[in-house]
């Protein structure tokens, strides 16, 4: 159960993540149409809704996978998708997306760990290299989140010796190496073996209980999104169509688009 | 048989010089296919046309043409004259090199997606993407390709016979004109060509292997297995 509900304890705040009319078209597909929406820093938030409805998108734009058509995306109370030239927003350019990315982890569907090195060298190499930490402690970083994802005896082995749900439990310790503010996970259990997929939530009820990172998550898994999170959006054609604490979007949807799609999924 | 055996230090030198020929001509071609390969695959239109510009110059020009222009032009037009061993290097090496940067660009472009896009989430800088992530997993994929163009620059390395290098072939060629034994001066020839491309063909599986290895790939072991062609499904591109 989440403990507690951070947009509460203050009143006039800046959040953490601000989408402000956020256009995203692929060609003449809008995907998201002139989306607003706040993430309060420490908030857990699932997104849900149909498939092509725009979770995934919402997701890659805050990673700057993607790029907006416009709209702007603030996070921290900086431009991640503009950058301030005097006081005029303009684009912003790969070295200011690559400062204020830094801020912001992503876990994958499909892990995406580096098959050239072991787990021990994707772990360190964010840490050594992007932000600058010396070898040792990410080394001693890289033991530690081991240890969190119960993978220790594996720190030396090469990604594709483990199992789907081992490599990624290492993704997430590779992801939580650069100690972001912000972790977004889209569906990080979708791809794996049933039998695999409690362990890797487990790690993340870990995360959600014992940090207060900022957590954005796509996820099937209704129950574990009902536990961990503090908020639902409903999504539908790239636009919330209801959004609420998980007992209420769960429990008691108002919207006929919330019930039918989690009429859908639960059964 | 006694032939061969009497003028074996003559063919050894000369499969020595073809050796030393095909080797710096590699170094040359590598590291022009490494740096043009790369460039081919920048964003940037000024770098992605030099790549063009000297792909399609030098794949479509012959090497033997170019070590002539080399050897024989240059000293016409400008006061040098350049090594006959060297403009056979250099013209080997600008002509396999073009080759070459194709399958580097093909083979960067083939490393998935999502692994830059991991590199993006970890906010690695450019040129750690490429030196970290891109570029070892390309490798294992140019490697076959890299062992074909070795062997077919070895093969090419004749072509110094023609300005007075003495390498294998000239030697083959004196000695078949010295005493009139052809058959036997041309099956030593043979037979050191074969030699030298199978100790090629063994040192390029090596790195494969090497470098299959580092992807945590499964990779056949024994000393006979480096002599057949691997199977179709090892030198395959990324996972999935
Ligand atoms: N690179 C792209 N080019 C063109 N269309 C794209 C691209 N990426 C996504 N889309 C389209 O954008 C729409 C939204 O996609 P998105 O992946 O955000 O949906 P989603 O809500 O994550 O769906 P799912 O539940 O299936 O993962 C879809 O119609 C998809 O086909
Ligand atoms: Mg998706």
């Amino acid at each position: 159960m989440p403990q507690s509900d951070p947009r509460t304890s203050t009143g006039t705040h800046e959040p953490l993540i601000r989408f402000d009319q956020v256009v995203k078209r692929f060609g003449s597909l809008t995907v998201l149409d002139r989306l607003d929406f706040t993430v309060d820093a420490g908030e857990r938030v699932t997104l849900i809704g149909p498939s092509g409805s725009g979770k995934t998108t919402i997701l890659r734009l805050l990673m700057t996978l993607e790029q907006v058509t416009s709209g702007v995306i603030w996070v921290g109370g900086e431009p991640l998708s503009h950058r301030y030239q005097g006081d005029r927003l303009v684009r912003a350019n790969e070295k200011h997306q690559r400062r204020v990315r830094k801020q912001i982890g992503m876990v994958f569907q499909q892990f995406n760990l580096f098959p050239n090195m072991t787990v021990r060298q994707n772990i360190t190499e964010g840490p050594i290299h992007s932000l600058g930490i010396s070898r040792e402690e990410a080394d001693q970083r890289a033991r530690e989140l081991l240890e969190m994802v119960d993978l220790s005896d594996k720190i030396d082995a090469h990604p594709a010796h483990l199992s789907g749900g081992q490599q990624q439990r290492v993704a997430i310790a590779r992801a939580l190496a650069m100690r972001p503010k912000i972790l977004l996970l889209d569906e990080v259990t979708s791809a794996l073996d049933p039998e695999l997929v409690t362990g890797v939530l487990d790690v993340l009820r870990t995360v959600a209980e014992t940090t207060d990172i900022t957590m954005l998550l796509v996820t099937h898994e209704m129950q574990f999104a009902r536990d961990v999170s503090h908020r639902v959006l409903m999504f539908d054609h790239g636009r919330i169509v209801e959004e609420g604490p998980p007992e209420q979007i769960f429990g008691d949807p108002k919207e006929e688009r919330t019930k039918a799609f989690l009429h859908a999924v639960l059964d | 048989m006694e032939f061969l055996i009497d003028r074996l230090p003559l063919y050894l030198s000369g499969a020595g010089t073809t050796l030393l020929i095909t080797l710096l001509g590699a170094v040359l071609a590598f590291a022009l296919a490494m740096v043009v390969g790369v460039m081919g695959t920048l964003r940037n239109p000024v770098a992605r046309a030099i790549a063009t510009g000297y792909t399609e110059t030098f794949r479509g020009v012959a090497a033997l043409v170019l070590m002539y222009w080399m050897a024989f032009a240059i000293p016409q037009l400008v006061p040098y004259k350049i090594d006959a061993l060297f403009a056979a290097v250099l013209a080997l090496g600008l002509n396999v090199g073009a080759y070459g940067a194709e399958v580097v660009r093909a083979a960067i472009n083939a490393v998935p997606k999502a692994q830059v896009e991991a590199t993006i989430a970890l906010s690695m800088s450019w040129w750690r993407r490429m030196r970290a992530v891109v570029l070892p997993q390309a490798w294992a994929q140019m490697l076959p390709t890299f062992g074909n163009l070795v062997i077919e620059l070895m093969k090419a390395t004749a072509i110094v016979s023609l300005i007075g290098v003495s390498d294998l072939t000239r030697v083959a060629q004196e000695q078949r004109a010295s005493t009139g034994e052809t058959v036997a001066a041309f099956t030593g020839a043979l037979i050191a060509y074969f030699l030298i491309a199978q100790l090629l063909i063994v040192g390029m599986r090596l790195l494969e292997r090497r470098a299959n290895r580092r992807l945590g790939r499964p990779v056949a072991t024994g000393f006979l297995a480096l002599l057949r062609p691997p199977p179709a499904t090892a030198t395959g591109g990324g996972r999935r």
